[in-house]
């Protein structure tokens, strides 16, 4: 015991040195004060003091069921008790859908526009998932082919009018061949390089966006982007409204195709070329065509996300095309759970709507935010809710053959 | 018989370093064949050159294929060549780990199924069938090698010898006229090695598939093969039966080095 | 001719800033394969640490000189400690972890950085005082060369030396190149790996603070967030020289630096960070392993 309130204590006085500049003095060379600030020192010292205690064991419980090769028991919970039990499953999901048609009865309309950028992120996690999480292409720059579909449709609004529901499939196109273009030099690299290239063309265009001015009308942006048009007169909430019904609807086509490829023959090819891609390509897998085509999926659904963006907040500028952007939308992956659908659903939720909700601590938003990331790496590097693969179920399948052959030999 | 995989003078450089030296290489249809030598020899990079992984420096690869025309399959990709009818399992197990055993074989029909994303989105009944039947053809290899009851068990899961039966079962989805084992015996005990001369022999007489194979236990490769070639130092020292190369003075002297007197 | 000149020496000093901070990253990345996110803020750490240590020390009036050694060593001595410590916390942890892990966890030490020090001092641009003494030879080339920037450059090739030095000649340098080719054989050899590893780190951020410092006084403003984009550039530099190699470090730096300088001084000053991306990309497709890098063959 004693030798444990050493360690801590140790670790106390370690960061109270470590931090005692930044935390306590406040050097203002413009107004030439400096400012001590002793409490902050008092509260690093009792903070690290009981962090210590708890991160060791955490990491002791978490090396502790490493060993023991454990069991995840959030997401055993979760496919067991929770998608595998249709008598919970179906009640539940039909509750939820019911609570988001009625959401913008229930709230206010500022409610409906956070909750469709919630729902706007969880289609851009889904998307990078399959990039990320289903292929393991390390993805840093995504927010590229999000910034490619948001000024396609502005600029094609401003500049020719085009409504909504003409540039959304162009968004996506145009979104598809950014993907296939980048991708097509860039798919060779390994992991880390790839990352790092990824990153770099998301700069790349997010500088090219700001610089561009006579193209893309630089810093300031573009202003006064149509709202799409429903067919009716509607006014400003009731268009607010239309938008999140219908980004509600992407939510679930979203769903439903990535929940259909992550158990197609392509779906397979990805988490192979994932797994080892030396031995995928030598069990017949076209390792560059199935490299582009998740690249490219990935791409279009940021291309749609990026219009139905522009239309929702009808003013885009390059500020909101950051790394820190992708940073984000890769932590829902990763956080959710790799390749883990339900996973990054939640995650995605979890991520955009929790410091909404919790506007008190706005200012140390993006502190949680990097320390969640780090945190979660160290001690549940599996996400959320793990992913899982297929079953097959082949007592059904014999029946069906023997009912073939019994079908075959009458013919 | 009909001839299947034709080698000519097959030559590796890595750099100053020839690996492969001038290799003649034949292998018929429904022939089981041994290439052995000491560690080093090269016989790993000969696999790789025929398989695609590298490109050879020098020589001729040939595959014949069903209509008797020769393909050449020097420098095409590893995945092109698995098309062809050329599949390999390796040395260290390379499977998919975080896939099922089932989803492993299936991908072996990766080559021989043409699913793409669009007709995975829309899902006919075309596509249907055809995952269905991927499927099911899959899980009748899993049951011919024993596997059938793993088939949705993780497959990093399963013992080392299920998993070196595992990448054969994958292997063989690929539906391969040449199945090119590197040392499928590393690791097993004596029953296991056993139980693997059965399969072997099992592969070329009901599936039809002829087996090239890299192997270090003698006993084993003595016991299956009808041909035996011998590499040392990136050249063939030696071509024939078991028995001629069991007595082969420059074979013996290749794996026991100089002086064998007394 | 002149404004060659100019360009020239001011390529070069940037270059010697981007060298100071790209050595750590190809430090790092040789032993543990880690791209460090993080290390452009200790390199921001350091200039604050510096700015923060000068503001204390000219309280008691203190000569110039001394300030800016002192300053310097106090910074050192800081960024150094957030380095070990970083490294303890997000990234032994996960040093058996799948890459993509560690590299979230460092993206999120950095981002958890960036808002520690912007939470805990300022988000306005600080101007840092001009700490570095005045070098009376360089004085009648001033509008070539600074006194700063001489004394960036100079200090830059004093730690190339003393850097190739202790890797070649100490042991522990030894130690260093044995854990960068081989960890598990050097852990059986008897290094103590983890040591190793904190040392690079601990030289990393040495030898980055050392440039924030430096370049701080010289630009004469610093502000939470210029470890991202230093920290970005000069990770390029790290690729463009081949990463893991030190010797590559420098020269990619140097490399960068002066296309940075002449692209802006004589194309247009707008687009100077793309031509730094652009320079990235197009190296990592034509050529990963950088100039001096070294090809590794994945083996079947």
């Amino acid at each position: 015991m004693f030798s444990e309130i050493k360690k801590s204590a140790l670790v106390s006085i370690w960061f109270m040195f470590l931090t005692f500049p930044i935390m306590v003095i406040k050097v203002n060379t413009i107004e030439d004060t400096i400012i001590w600030r002793w409490g902050n020192l008092v509260m690093v010292g009792v903070g690290s003091f009981f962090l210590s205690f708890l991160w060791r064991y955490l990491q002791d419980k978490t090396k502790a069921k490493e060993r023991q090769g454990y069991k995840d028991a959030l997401s055993k919970f979760f496919y067991d008790s929770f998608i595998g039990n249709k008598k919970v499953f179906y009640p539940v999901i039909l509750g939820v859908i019911c609570i988001i048609l009625f959401f913008p009865y229930l709230f206010s309309t500022y409610q409906v526009t956070i909750m469709t950028t919630a729902l706007i992120y969880v289609v851009l996690g889904l998307g990078l998932n399959v990039v990320v999480g289903f292929a393991g292409l390390l993805d840093l720059g995504y927010v590229a082919f999000y910034a490619v579909g948001a000024y396609t449709y502005a600029l094609l609004n401003f500049n020719y009018d085009i409504s909504f529901w003409l540039a959304l499939p162009i968004a996506g196109i145009l979104g598809a061949l950014a993907g296939i273009l980048l991708g097509f030099p860039v798919l060779r690299l390994r992991g880390d390089y790839l990352a790092i290239v990824t990153l770099g063309f998301g700069e790349i265009i997010r500088l090219v966006l700001e610089n561009w001015g006579e193209f893309t009308h630089g810093p300031s942006g573009i202003a006064s982007i149509d709202r799409p048009n429903f067919g009716f007169d509607l006014s400003i909430v009731g268009s607010i409204n239309a938008i999140y019904y219908f980004v509600f609807l992407f939510v679930l086509v979203t769903i439903f195709f990535t929940n259909r490829l992550q158990n197609s023959r392509i779906g397979r090819a990805w988490v192979a070329l994932r797994e080892d891609e030396i031995a995928c390509q030598a069990m017949g897998v076209d390792k560059t065509k199935t490299k582009l085509s998740a690249f490219a999926f990935g791409a279009t659904w940021a291309g749609f996300m990026g219009a139905v963006f522009a239309a929702k907040t009808t003013f885009i500028n390059p500020a909101s095309f950051t790394f820190l952007e992708s940073a984000i939308i890769l932590s829902i992956v990763v956080l959710g759970g790799m390749g883990s659908i339900p996973g990054v659903i939640l995650g995605a939720l979890i991520l955009i709507l929790l410091p909404e909700y919790l506007r008190a601590f706005s200012e140390y938003r993006m502190l949680i935010f990097g320390g969640s990331m780090v945190l979660m790496m160290v001690f549940r590097p599996q996400g959320l809710i793990k992913s899982k693969r297929r079953h097959y179920n082949f007592r059904e399948m014999t029946k069906r053959e023997m009912q073939e052959r019994r079908n075959a030999t009458s013919s | 018989m009909r001839p299947l995989l034709e080698i000519n003078n097959l030559t590796m450089d890595f750099g100053g370093l020839r690996a492969v030296d001038n290799i003649d290489f034949k292998i018929n249809e429904g022939e089981i064949v041994a290439l052995i030598g000491p560690n080093g020899a090269g016989k790993t990079t000969f696999f790789n050159c025929v398989t695609g992984m590298y490109k050879p420096t020098g020589g001729h690869i040939y595959i014949y294929k069903n209509d008797k025309s020769k393909k050449r399959l020097n420098g095409l990709k590893p995945n092109k060549v698995t098309e062809y009818g050329l599949a390999r399992t390796f040395q260290n197990i390379r499977l998919f780990k975080q896939m099922t055993v089932l989803e492993n074989v299936m991908i072996g029909r990766h080559c021989r199924t043409h699913a793409n994303i669009f007709s995975a989105l829309v899902r006919n009944k075309k596509i249907v069938r055809e995952e269905y039947d991927s499927a099911s053809y899959s899980y009748h290899i899993l049951e011919k090698m024993g596997l059938g009851y793993f088939c949705n068990e993780i497959a990093e899961n399963l013992p080392y010898g299920a998993q070196r039966r595992l990448e054969i079962a994958r292997a063989l989805a690929t539906e391969p006229n040449v199945l090119l084992l590197d040392e499928p015996a590393a690791g097993l005990n004596p029953q296991e090695t056993s139980d693997l001369i059965n399969l072997i022999n099992m592969l070329r007489d009901e599936e039809g598939v002829s087996i090239l194979l890299i192997e270090h236990d003698m006993g084993m490769v003595m016991k299956i093969s009808e041909r035996i070639t011998v590499m040392d130092y990136g050249k063939k020292i030696a071509e024939g039966t078991p028995e001629e190369i069991r007595k082969n003075p420059e074979v013996i002297k290749a794996y026991l080095g100089e002086d064998i007197d007394a | 001719m002149e404004y060659f000149l100019q360009l020239f020496f001011s390529g070069i000093t940037k270059g010697s800033i981007y060298a100071l901070i790209a050595l750590g990253y190809t430090m790092v990345y040789g032993i543990i394969q880690l791209i460090n996110f993080a290390h452009g803020e200790i390199y921001m750490i350091g200039a604050f640490t510096a700015l923060i240590a000068a503001g204390v020390l000219s309280l008691f009036n203190f000569p110039v000189a001394a300030i800016f050694i002192i300053a310097t060593l106090v910074a050192i001595l800081y960024s150094s400690s957030y380095g070990y410590t970083i490294e303890k916390v997000a990234y032994k942890p996960l040093r058996n972890a799948p890459r993509l892990s560690a590299l979230i966890s460092a993206i999120g030490m950095s981002i958890f950085l960036q808002n520690y020090v912007l939470l805990a001092q300022t988000s306005d641009f600080l101007p840092f005082p001009s700490i570095t003494p005045e070098i009376k030879f360089i004085k009648p080339y001033e509008n070539i060369l600074s006194s700063s920037g001489f004394l960036i450059i100079m200090f830059t090739v004093i730690a190339m030396i003393l850097l190739s030095l202790f890797i070649k000649f100490t042991r522990t340098g030894k130690a260093m190149r044995a854990t960068a080719q081989d960890k598990k054989m050097a852990l059986l050899l008897g290094i103590n790996v983890d040591r190793v590893i904190s040392t690079t780190f601990v030289i990393g951020s040495a030898l980055a603070a050392l440039g924030g410092v430096l370049i701080a006084s010289h630009i004469g403003q610093i502000n939470f967030f210029i470890g991202f984009i230093a920290g970005i550039k000069a990770f390029t530099a790290a690729v463009l020289g081949g990463i893991g190699s030190i010797p590559g470090a420098v020269l990619g730096a140097l490399i960068l630096g002066l296309t940075e300088s002449f692209s802006t001084g004589y194309i247009s000053s707008d687009y100077q960070d793309v031509f730094a991306f652009i320079l990235l990309v197009v190296i990592l497709i034509f050529k990963p392993s950088g100039i001096l890098g070294k090809k590794t063959d994945q083996k079947v």
